[in-house]
């Protein structure tokens, strides 16, 4: 991966109304998710209600940004056209430290070196002109 | 074998043969050619159809499935539904059908799969949470989605790339039996499965399905209606179902899938067990997913499909018969008629209609289907004249 990742033009998230404040803090260089006040369990992606209760009591917590690679995979060749030009490059599960798993880009330096259970740390990403957040190993 | 219950049979089947492209024909004519090969499969009219299952057809007519197939096909019938479940509509259109005949709602099931591929395939457009979370990291399509399926069973288990590609493997050498198979005279073994290029890592090209164009189809009658015809007739001894969720990173396990319950529904509907299947008939998107599969079924401990592979003969005169069609990974993938594959396949087996792969004596079949990331499971229970 040679490419600057800003100047690609890749299909960016379809945000809604719910998912907004996710982006948003994405945007700021932050990872929020859900917490349900009524069973306690962490929530991501964004939703309306709580998939493990169905309780509308959700609040936005920050995510520590810490996580653990849970799996990867060396992209070469992308599904999209429009990511041909930044392969081979790095997607993974990112196990967060509060519990919900997020598929993610983990920055690779030296080069695709990733391995199941590796500690992550949150990394703000200019991907297509947008911050998204991305990973990399601590 | 003592008797076991039938709750529905499979008289007629249908293929059309794989190809890369369609050159402007349309899935409702391949609908028609298929289900006409299937009607007469069976021996029956197309005004004996009362019911009818039918997949999504992107691009082409993504509302109002059933009610346009029925009046291209000039079938009025009386139970008609589109079952969407990815590569697992196959198996749950049969169920359904059978639960649908059972219900009195209709005698004669068609269900029906087929798709065009043109060069430049249609893609719908979504807005739902896998489009909006995981499109924007780089992660379109399954290939990504797989491969973290198989990096997660190589670093749990230290399962090698070698036994994943004994799959692919076993896929090519059976293919070379069936000359409908898009690689039929096209043998690969081990060592090219490896040398294939890395798509997505640890995932090489020869690990993955070809996409094609195709069709299959099946009749589905009760047991009793199956008589009157006095062919040979398959009957379905049990099914099982679970979906779970659509993408990957919402997965509760990245090494066992649904189908580990939908398979021990099946079996304990069937009164069967896995070691008595004459033929494993099960989904072979990718390599890594017949591997947590034949774990799934209970064929072996969690994690040691490697080792239950190797020094196997999976062909149609070994240890154990794996896709004799080739499986998907040697036929070529319809769509979603890819997952029918398997059911057509199962019935030629127990029907002894099988020619030069026909596995001897053969008497059940576990079938199984797959959709999205090991997400939508279905599991069929197959078994010869009773
Ligand atoms: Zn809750």
């Amino acid at each position: 991966m040679t490419v600057d990742l800003s100047s690609l033009s890749t299909p960016g998230p379809t945000i809604t109304q719910t998912t907004a404040p996710f982006w948003e803090a994405a945007q700021n260089g932050k990872l929020v998710f859900q917490y349900c006040k009524d069973c306690g369990e962490s929530v991501l992606y964004p939703r309306k209600i709580c998939p493990f209760c169905w309780s509308h009591n959700l609040i936005w917590k920050s995510a520590s940004g810490k996580g653990e690679l849970k799996s990867f995979s060396v992209v070469h060749k992308p599904g999209h056209p429009a990511w041909i030009p930044a392969a081979p490059f790095v997607v993974g599960l990112v196990q967060l430290f509060e519990g919900p798993t997020i598929l993610s880009f983990i920055i690779t330096e030296p080069r695709y070196s990733c391995s199941v259970g590796q500690k992550l740390e949150l990394a703000p990403t200019n991907i297509s002109g947008r911050v998204l957040p991305a990973f990399k190993p601590v | 074998m003592k008797a076991k219950k039938s709750y529905g049979s499979i008289v007629g089947i249908g293929e059309l043969q794989p190809s890369r492209l369609t050159y402007g024909r349309t899935t409702l004519e391949m609908i028609a050619e298929v289900s006409k090969l299937a009607v007469l499969d069976a021996g029956l009219e197309p005004g004996h159809i009362d019911g009818l299952l039918v997949g999504p057809q992107v691009g082409e007519t993504p509302q109002h499935v059933p009610a346009t197939v029925c009046e291209y096909l000039g079938i009025k019938p009386k139970m008609a539904n589109v079952v969407d479940l990815g590569g697992a509509s196959a198996a749950g259109m049969v169920w359904r059908a059978a639960a649908a005949i059972n219900a009195g709602m209709c005698e004669v099931v068609l269900c029906v799969l087929a798709n065009i591929r043109e060069e430049i395939p249609a893609r719908s457009p979504n807005r739902n949470p896998i489009r909006e979370f995981d499109v924007p990291f780089g992660a379109s399509g399954a290939n990504t989605s797989y491969a973290l399926l198989m990096q997660a069973h190589m670093a749990k288990f230290g399962s090698t790339a070698e036994d994943f590609a004994t799959i692919a493997m076993w896929a090519r050498r059976n293919a070379q039996l069936n000359p409908s198979a898009i690689f039929y005279d096209k043998p690969a073994e081990l060592e090219d499965i490896l040398n294939s290029p890395m798509i997505a890592s640890p995932l090489h090209l020869l690990e993955i399905v070809m996409p094609v164009a195709g069709g299959e189809a099946v009749i589905v009658v009760s047991a009793e209606f199956a008589k009157k015809l006095g062919k040979p007739t398959v009957h379905l001894l049990g099914a099982g179902e679970k979906i779970t969720h659509r993408s990957v990173s919402q997965s509760p396990s990245l090494t066992s899938g649904p189908l580990k319950n939908a398979i021990a529904n099946a079996f304990e509907q069937s009164k069967t067990q896995a070691k008595e299947m004459s033929l494993l008939s099960l989904y072979d998107c990718y390599t890594v997913l017949v591997a947590i599969t034949i774990e799934d079924a209970g064929l072996c401990a969690p994690g040691e499909f490697g080792k239950w592979i190797r020094d196997k003969d999976l062909g149609h005169t070994g240890d154990m018969s794996l896709n004799t069609h080739g499986g998907q990974l040697g036929f070529g993938q319809p769509d979603l008629a890819g997952g029918m594959t398997h059911i057509v396949e199962a019935v030629r087996q127990l029907r002894g209609e099988a020619d030069n792969r026909q596995i001897k004596d053969a008497m059940t079949a576990l079938v199984t289907g797959n959709g999205a990331t090991m997400s939508e499971a279905t599991a069929l229970v197959l078994g010869a004249e009773l």
